[in-house]
């Protein structure tokens, strides 16, 4: 069964048009990440989903039914916001019951959910204090509590990791992963970073200025981008673009490769002169000018590579991939 | 900054002209406060000596006590008071709310028709207004007082209030919506209590000139049991002689209840002038 499904869903605030036909299906259980630049309309996409803004156009569907009309509250669905949105005026506890206890359960679901959600979590010590008495990974985590109490049929997250610091921001996002594994739940998860799309999703949807760019395992989009911008935007460091010409005199289409595909060879068909060297011990990057083009190389092992040099490159033609001007994946 | 505050120099000066203010403005009260015990002769000999056992005297007190019904008069003013900013920042609350919060049509028009209150004094409109309270038989009721305080408050309520409201997080009140909270308990238990600041100093702003005001009282409310304290203090103002003691003894005790009043406000009032700066 498909627990989300959109059908050509288009949202203007007045006259910007910031959603653009978006269709998708979520499947039961799918890890399901939104990806794309700052502004491209992700949270706008999740709130629609929530029934926070109402689509312009277009159909809404949560497991099976359309809900465009259902109010946020009997959508079965819990969200988790990026900047918490905890009730300041409640404890962590009164926090994780308040939505329980408007849908009417007993005592007795309310006490067993709030027991099992905070074992979960590790949040047994802090039941009884306010969120201002509370560190921001546990506010997160407080957060992510509220949401697992209502057993929603689809959880949305919001950047839920973008307020953490990288430490706890690894750890969290391993939580998540393993949160929906312990739950199965289906999620939707929203965030500019593509290490967390690339780590956490099952399925990834690419979007740029309210359109879908491209849908699929993060492996496919990886291998196969359809188009320059999903190329460029999926791993890191993200793929170098230039020329074609460069390589051979008269292409007139733009090459992509990837950085990780690049060597350091002395026949190589590329030479270029180093600006920068980042060592990161595993791993060594260097940034070098191919004319005008500033392009990365991500060499294994530590390399002796001095800014101010000249290198030569070289690939594999088969890991190269080829756009033409307007971006499009040319085959 | 840290560098300008630690320096002496400027921590004297900057206690100095604060000390200096506070004195200048405490001036004026101090020699009401100090005169309404003193006899009618040393007020006018040596206004500004304190009361010593030859010029010491509650005469003034005692002639407020006696005549008129003072404690009326204060109920009055209280009631009167307390009610319209009760009304004010109710309403004056709603209305911000609902046009920061909600996109409808004319929303901006009707947030600068409500501020455009802000820039018209309500008293052009007194006889419309006496017109209507007649009209509506509310002449010589508390009503008619109540009533006009509020249209008074509102306009700068809203205007303050709103801008307060549009910082209230989004994400708090959707996270309230997904968990099926009605849009009135989210107004009442997760918006008012973060804008409390905004609405201390809206309070603070509207009580005084309600409090001290003459007008409205005397041309809409001026019978006898509902007269306020600064309409009732009037009787001691004669156009040949005036009663000074009572009416330095009036004005004593009329600065008490605005003062409790603002003190219970202070510390909100503080924080909601300097949350703009500090954040
Ligand atoms: N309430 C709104 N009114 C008008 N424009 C909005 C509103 N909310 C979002 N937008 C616009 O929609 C676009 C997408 O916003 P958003 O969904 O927040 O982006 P993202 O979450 O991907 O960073 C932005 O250009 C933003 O200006
Ligand atoms: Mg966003």
């Amino acid at each position: 069964m498909t627990a989300l499904s959109l059908k050509n869903v288009n949202k203007s605030f007045g006259k910007v048009h910031v959603l653009k036909d978006i269709n998708l299906d979520v499947e039961e259980g799918e890890f399901v990440v939104f990806v794309g630049p700052s502004g491209c309309g992700k949270s706008t996409l999740l709130r629609v989903i929530a029934g926070l803004e109402d689509a312009t156009s277009g159909e809404i569907s949560i497991g099976g039914e359309v809900m465009n009309l259902t109010p946020p509250s009997k959508r079965g669905i819990a969200m988790v916001f990026q900047s918490y949105a905890l009730y300041p005026h409640l404890n962590v506890r009164g926090n994780m019951t308040l939505a329980l206890k408007q849908e009417g359960q007993s005592k007795s679901v309310i006490e067993e959910r709030v027991q099992t959600a905070s074992k979960m979590l590790n949040l047994e010590p802090y039941l009884d204090r306010y969120p201002s008495e509370l560190s921001g990974g546990q506010r997160q985590r407080v957060a992510i509590g509220r949401a697992i109490v209502r057993e929603p049929k689809l959880f949305l997250f919001d950047e839920p990791l973008s307020n953490l610091d990288a430490a706890l921001r690894m750890n969290t996002r391993i939580e998540i992963a393993n949160l929906h594994r312990q739950l199965g739940a289906s999620m939707i998860y929203v965030t500019h970073d593509q290490t967390e799309a690339m780590t956490l999703a099952d399925k990834i949807v690419v979007l740029r200025d309210g359109r879908v760019e491209q849908i699929g395992s993060p492996m496919e989009l990886y291998n196969n981008p359809a188009n320059q911008f999903v190329a460029g935007f999926l791993g890191s460091p993200s793929m170098n673009f230039f020329p074609a010409g460069i390589v051979q005199s008269g292409d007139d289409r733009i090459m992509g490769i990837r950085p990780e595909d690049l060597f350091l060879a002395d026949d190589g068909i590329l030479s270029a002169r180093v600006s920068h060297v980042e060592k990161l011990g595993g791993d060594t990057n260097v940034i070098a000018h191919l004319n005008d083009h500033q392009i990365t190389a991500r060499l294994f092992g530590q390399h002796a590579v001095e800014e101010g040099q000249d290198l030569r490159l070289g690939f594999d033609p088969q890991s190269a991939y080829h756009f033409n001007t307007q971006g499009a994946r040319l085959y | 900054m840290n560098k300008v505050r630690s320096n002496p120099l400027n921590t004297v000066a900057m206690h100095g002209a604060l000390i200096l203010y506070t004195l200048i403005a405490l001036f004026p009260v101090f020699i009401i406060l100090i005169n309404s015990f003193k006899d009618r002769r040393s007020i006018f000999r040596e206004p500004l000596a304190l009361p010593n056992s030859e010029s010491f005297s509650t005469i003034g007190y005692e002639t407020v006590l006696q005549q008129g019904d003072f404690f009326l008069y204060f109920q009055n003013s209280m009631i009167v008071t307390v009610a319209s900013l009760f009304f004010v920042l109710l309403f004056g609350a709603m209305a911000a709310y609902a046009l920061s919060e909600y996109r409808f049509r004319g929303n901006m028009l009707m947030g600068l028709y409500l501020a455009l209150g802000i820039m018209i004094p309500i008293r052009i409109g007194t006889v419309a207004i006496l017109e209507m309270m007649v009209a509506t038989g509310l002449v010589n009721t508390l009503w008619a007082l109540i009533l006009v305080y509020t249209a008074q408050g509102l306009p700068l309520a809203v205007f303050i209030l709103s801008e307060f409201m549009r910082q209230v997080s989004d994400d708090l009140k959707n996270a309230g919506r997904i968990d099926g909270l009605s849009e009135y308990t989210i107004f009442f238990r997760l918006v008012l209590p973060l804008v409390r600041p905004a609405m201390a100093t809206v309070a603070v702003f509207n009580m005084i000139p309600i409090w001290n005001d003459l007008w409205f009282p005397l041309i809409l409310a001026p019978a006898e049991e509902t007269k306020t304290l600064t309409l009732g203090s009037q009787v001691f103002i004669g156009q040949f002689v005036t009663d000074w003691n009572a009416v330095l003894s009036a004005l004593s005790m009329a600065i008490l209840p605005v003062l409790i009043l603002y003190i219970i406000f202070s510390r909100q009032l503080i924080r909601g002038i300097t949350s703009g700066a500090v954040k």
